[in-house]
């Protein structure tokens, strides 16, 4: 789903009607790991409020959203995919139980939103039990899937378990190129599920992420968009961690690229009705940092597959210790763990951050993004253009090309080399 | 424009639910939450596409006798309509 939820662009409750207190934008950095986007709350330009906001003294307020990834297994190996380069096995996955539990103590301690995500969430043979466990629970729930696997009993299965959304993933406007990004053939599979979606009258989302090799397909993702039926269309601009941080080089596109793809949204925009096109801006390009998931540790929390919590699904390779669902309830985790504590608030900022203007509104950008590229996560996020290591960006900007793309993988057992590479010939079989 | 004889009905991929761990209602959607107000609430409550506008201002008159509830209930829902969270 997004990143340190986007800025700028994004769909957004400019003004919540009268009698409406406050919209929350859920999701945050790569949300999922698809990369799709957190609405809402975008960099105070607006009405809109994020609550939860910096932890005042006492109890931080409780979490809106929980992204549940239940597997980092999944049968494509999309280049851009968020999750971390050291994927979690399936031997050390939670157990249904665990789940179970999960969802219930999420609802206790105030989530009210779970994105049932991954890799690949059907790869979970239990997942209705766990969806069914949420909705009990009273949590809204959203499958975020690359729709392999998505037949008509098993989508029947999990509306009858209280699902309440769908949120679909392509990674091109036709079959050959998406196909090629994912790395294995799968777009017939995504348009039958998306039509299978329809069917139960689920509301469909299409995430697509963008990078050079699709972002001039723009007008393409759309129409295919309409022509299977989404009512959101999320347009998200590569957030660079895990393997897409890996693939950066060949995934940034050009300022070019990004201006026209831009226009082409505007466009649509001017004749779409009733359906919700979300564009997520590329924080690479504009000196903007985005806000970090609306705040550490303030709106919304991460489980990962082998029950490890964080504050943001990017937030795997940072220096902290992330405690695990195994060890400790959800609510010690969120109101006293030491890893969500890290950063929440301002008081951890350093200069330029710390008597920014704008420090209660980004919270200084991306922590992780500020460690992957300075190696320090207190650092202001050098996508900021007041920050000191704003050059590390544009630098990188100015040296993308071409190049090749590697595929995502488990990591192999010992002996053979790392992941393989793959050239833009043929999607590697799997 | 909203007209007396409309039946409003939150949309299907809207929820209307009570949080109580906030003692707050809501509406809940793909992406976004919507927190309500007592009175909000208290209109969506009775948007069950079985009610007209008219029948739903006549209910909440008892409820609010201090508001101005016929000039406000249509256009609180004719904003909710043009988000799309009832129709
Ligand atoms: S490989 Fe692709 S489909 Fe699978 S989890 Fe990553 S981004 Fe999603
Ligand atoms: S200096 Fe820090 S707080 Fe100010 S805009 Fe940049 S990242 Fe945000």
């Amino acid at each position: 789903m997004s990143d340190p939820v986007a800025t700028g662009e994004q769909a957004v409750v400019a003004d919540a009607p009268a009698g409406t207190d406050e919209t929350v934008a859920v999701g945050g950095p790569t949300a999922t790991s698809e990369q799709a986007a957190a609405v809402g709350a975008s960099g105070g330009t607006d009405e809109t409020v994020a609550v939860g906001g910096p932890a005042a003294a006492g109890e931080p307020a409780p979490p809106w959203a929980m992204l549940a990834e239940l597997t980092h297994g999944c049968p494509l190996h999309c280049p851009y995919c968020s999750n971390p380069v050291g994927l979690i096995p399936r031997s050390r996955e939670l157990a249904t139980a665990d789940w179970v539990r999960v969802m219930r103590e999420a609802a206790a301690l105030g989530v009210v939103h779970a994105h049932l995500s991954g890799g690949e969430p059907l790869l979970r043979a239990d997942l209705t039990e766990i969806t069914a466990a949420a909705a009990r629970a009273g949590i809204y729930t959203q499958l975020v899937t690359s729709g392999v696997g998505l037949d008509r009993a098993r989508l029947a299965e999990l509306v009858e378990a209280g699902l309440h959304s769908v949120q679909l993933s392509v990674q091109d406007a036709t079959a050959a190129a998406s196909d090629l990004i994912a790395g294995t053939r799968s777009f017939a599979a995504k348009e039958k599920a998306a039509e299978l979606v329809r069917e139960t009258g689920l509301p469909l989302g299409l995430n697509v992420v963008l990078h050079r090799r699709n972002l001039d397909s723009v007008d393409g993702i759309v129409e295919l968009a309409l022509k299977w039926g989404a009512e959101r269309v999320e347009l998200a601009n590569t957030q660079f961690y895990g393997w897409a941080l890996r693939n950066r080089r060949a995934l940034l596109p050009t300022r070019d690229q990004l201006a026209r793809a831009k226009e082409s949204v505007e466009r649509w925009r001017e004749r779409l009705e009733g359906v919700e096109l979300i564009w997520v801006v590329p924080d690479y390009f504009d000196g903007v940092p985005k806000p970090c998931m609306g705040g550490w540790g303030a709106i919304s929390l991460t489980v990962g597959p082998d029950g490890s919590v964080l504050p943001c699904p990017a937030a795997y390779d940072l220096p902290l210790e992330f405690p695990n669902v195994r060890d400790h309830s959800l609510a010690w985790i969120w109101e006293r763990s030491q890893a969500f504590d890290a950063y929440r608030g301002t008081a951890w900022m350093s200069e330029p951050c710390m008597s920014c203007s704008r420090r209660d509104v980004d919270f200084g950008g991306c922590r992780c993004q500020a460690y992957a590229l300075t190696g320090d996560a207190r650092r202001t996020d050098p996508a900021c253009g007041l920050a000191p290591d704003h050059h590390l960006i544009t630098e990188l900007v100015e040296s993308a090309g071409e190049g090749t793309l590697v595929y995502r993988r488990p990591e192999r057992p010992a002996r053979s080399p790392a992941p393989s590479r793959v050239g833009s010939a043929t999607p590697a079989a799997d | 424009m909203t007209t007396g004889a409309w039946r409003p009905a939150v949309a299907p991929a809207v929820i209307l639910r009570h949080d109580p761990v906030r003692g707050t209602d809501l509406l809940v959607m793909p992406e976004r939450i919507v927190m309500l107000n007592d009175e909000a609430a208290a209109v969506l409550r009775l948007c069950d596409g079985g009610r007209t506008v008219t029948e739903i201002v006549d209910e909440l008159r008892g409820d609010f006798p201090e508001a101005p509830v016929a000039a406000d209930v249509p256009e609180f829902l004719a904003q909710v309509r043009a988000e799309g969270w009832v129709r």
